[in-house]
């Protein structure tokens, strides 16, 4: 009997390690022989820890899962599936393929996820794994540079620059040194897609590094990644021993003479260096303070050289491309928006989880398919979508098309993927008050507007909650929301008035106002 | 107390030496330093910034930058409760407070003996699944208040 149990985070704090090693107890105890593979999760979050079993008709799923069901749970794939019978037991999901959740997605960066052991080459190997590379070997810097260009991927940390442009402008810099660097400092509230790629496919990361290394003529890379993702981390670390001794990494890859080498490099709770600049500044070993722009990091960048710092979600939508050819990226998605978004359904939810749709379809449609409604089943009262910097949405702007422009224009954020639902005990004062509360946290110091500003905004904020002239005050915070706009270098100082503004704007009467706030922007 | 230091010192002075020569080395210096000794005391940031000729008060302020890096030891279970968005809509709210209440602390707090501490953090990764907790590295999902008072209660029966 081969029992799939993920070593993903999230299914471990849901007790996935006491999940197997009931399994192995059982095993011992009973004299039955059961085979257990640590796999990845399928990010059907709700549903973990969710074990599989390997039949002849594919993998069927049992889920969420505790320790106390495993008994019961052996019985009944001895009893019924391994006898070709339906399985009976009140935990059972059929076949993992089937489940309509992750059926309706389009999977294509997430194709391995859960499906593999995420330190297995051979099994990476066996799903197309270093086919994108292979291929790029024998391409030229710029054919592969060209390709990502007309994959029409864009960067999707949040700022969805074109990936293409930036490894264009470091295949173009001449320096005798540059550098590939992951942006693994995943520090949004309701996203986890890199974590997810790390934990469960994280050679499909290591591949799209590498092939950035060869297409800007960069020998080293780093991963920064947050110090939260212990799993990630050890994960990441094995499969990057494996891949040197495979000779995917060091001095020779694939026999090809070219060099590239990794190395994982931890954060340490702190949100700005997620920031680009502020995490080269942290690679480097110094405060994670922003950086002026221009100049850019492609043009000098860590220690100086040029650097493409990308997103986790960026790289390992690489190996895909490269294999399979830039059309067939391209082919998804909408407008400006090309390829697939790995959505990241969260909060007051019934069914969260990882959902991997072309863009384009509606925040509505996606919430009402996959969302199975509120945890709570309250009703819905407001999305907040793009992490802690986005706008929150009010239920009758949920129409919205998932797609970079439609967002910009509705003064939103898409930023990560990630989505965020709260029912409606939510206070969206509260909830303005905690944005500004946040960057008194996290802003790194630089700009004023960021640092002071912030501490400033809860103040007034407190005031128009208490009463005290709370005309004067919502003008004032408005005008606060313009200055740290306006006089902050990124995003921390100049989008947390995205949420506080969405907040007052479209939920007016949590500020106990009786007509609407007249934005200046 | 010079005896008391000596050994951690002399780890810290290894720790040091590994790593010195990596470009960027002062933040794995300290992870290490951190995970060796449990923090870093103002004798290891005098070793440290010898080592890489910086001053002390540029080790410094790199170790306060970060919300990560301590210079005074830590209680023997540091909790964390995640305060993020996604995990406020799932009830971490009133987590955090039922929290404050069982332990008698606030956050940034350790109570008198040493066994707990209380920290916010911002965000685990574990957003379809709060409210989320941390406890020392691991971390635990779908934190209802009964469910955080019976981690207190295991880990107050066992003995560090």
């Amino acid at each position: 009997m081969k029992i799939f149990i993920p070593r993903e985070s999230t299914a471990i704090s849901l007790g996935a390690h006491d999940v197997a090693q009931a399994f192995t107890d059982y095993s011992s105890q009973h004299n039955i022989d059961i085979s257990i593979i640590r796999n990845g999760s399928r990010g059907l979050y709700w549903l973990e820890p969710m074990i599989e079993v390997e039949t002849p008709q594919g993998r069927m799923a049992y889920g969420p899962v505790e320790s106390a069901d495993v008994a019961s749970i052996i019985e009944d794939i001895t009893n019924n599936i391994l006898h070709e019978k339906q399985p009976a037991h009140s935990l059972a999901l059929g076949l993992t393929e089937n489940i309509p959740y992750l059926k309706k997605q389009t999977r294509i960066t997430f194709a391995r996820t859960g499906i593999i052991d995420p330190i297995s080459l051979a099994d990476y190997l066996a799903l197309d794994g270093f086919k994108g590379l292979q291929k790029s070997l024998e391409l030229s810097t710029q054919e592969i540079v060209t390709t990502i260009v007309d994959s029409g991927l864009r960067g999707r940390g949040g700022a969805a620059f074109p990936t293409g442009i930036k490894w264009q402008t470091v295949r173009d810099a001449t320096a005798e040194q540059k550098y590939i660097v992951c942006n693994a400092d995943e520090g949004d509230s309701g996203t986890f897609a890199d974590k997810l790629v790390m934990e469960c496919d994280p050679f499909m990361l290591i591949e799209g590094m590498i092939i950035a290394g060869l297409a800007v003529g960069a020998d080293q890379g780093y991963i920064y990644l947050r110090s939260e993702y212990l799993i990630a981390d050890e994960i990441l670390q094995q499969a990057i021993e494996i891949a040197y001794e495979a000779g995917y990494l060091g001095n020779n890859i694939c026999n090809s003479g070219k060099t590239f080498n990794l190395e994982v490099r931890l954060g340490a709770e702190a949100y700005i260096c997620g920031e680009e600049t502020a995490l080269l500044e942290s690679i480097e070993g110094k405060r994670g303070l922003v950086r002026f722009k221009p100049p850019l990091p492609a043009l000098e960048g860590l220690f100086g050289k040029p650097t493409i710092v990308n997103n986790v979600l960026s790289l390992a939508a690489v190996p895909f491309i490269m294999s399979e050819g830039s059309h067939s990226y391209q082919q998804y998605g909408t407008n400006r928006s090309r390829g697939t978004l790995p959505f990241q359904l969260a909060g007051n939810v019934k069914q969260g989880g990882l959902i991997e749709l072309p863009f384009g379809s509606s925040l509505k449609d996606l919430i009402d398919e996959f969302s199975g409604g509120t945890a709570s089943e309250r009703p819905i009262k407001a999305v907040q979508v793009g992490g802690p910097l986005g706008a929150y949405l009010p239920t009758n702007k949920l129409d919205i098309p998932l797609d970079y422009e439609a967002f910009s224009k509705a003064s939103a954020v898409l930023g990560h993927g990630g989505i965020v639902v709260f029912d409606d005990s939510v206070d969206m004062l509260e909830q303005a008050r905690f944005s500004m509360e946040f960057c008194v946290v996290e802003s790194c110091g630089k700009c004023t507007p960021c640092r002071i500003g912030s501490t400033r905004g809860v103040e007034v904020i407190d005031r128009i909650k208490n009463d005290e002239r709370r005309a004067e005050n919502m003008a004032l915070l408005n005008d606060l929301c313009d200055t740290m706009v306006d006089g902050s270098l990124c995003a921390m100082g100049s989008m947390t008035p995205i949420p506080v503004r969405s907040a007052f704007t479209d939920f007016p009467q949590d500020f106990y106002l009786t007509t609407q706030v007249n934005n200046h922007d | 107390m010079q005896i008391e230091l000596s050994s951690p010192l002399s780890s810290v002075e290894n720790i040091i030496d590994s790593l010195k020569n990596k470009k960027g080395s002062l933040l794995p210096i300290l992870h290490a330093i951190q995970k060796e000794v449990g923090y870093i005391a103002p004798q290891a940031i005098e070793r440290i910034a010898t080592k890489l000729k910086q001053t002390p008060a540029e080790i410094h302020g790199v170790i306060s930058f970060y919300h990560q890096f301590r210079i005074a030891p830590p209680s023997d279970y540091q909790i964390q409760i995640c305060r993020a968005e996604a995990c406020q809509s799932r009830g971490s709210r009133q987590l955090e407070e039922h929290a404050k209440d069982l332990l008698n602390i606030d956050y940034h707090e350790m109570t008198n003996d040493k066994k707990f501490s209380l920290d916010s953090v911002y965000c685990l990764g574990n957003c379809a699944t709060g409210p989320n907790i941390r406890v020392n590295d691991d971390l635990h999902g779908r934190i209802s208040n009964e469910k955080f008072e019976q981690i207190i209660a295991n880990l107050n029966s066992k003995s560090k």
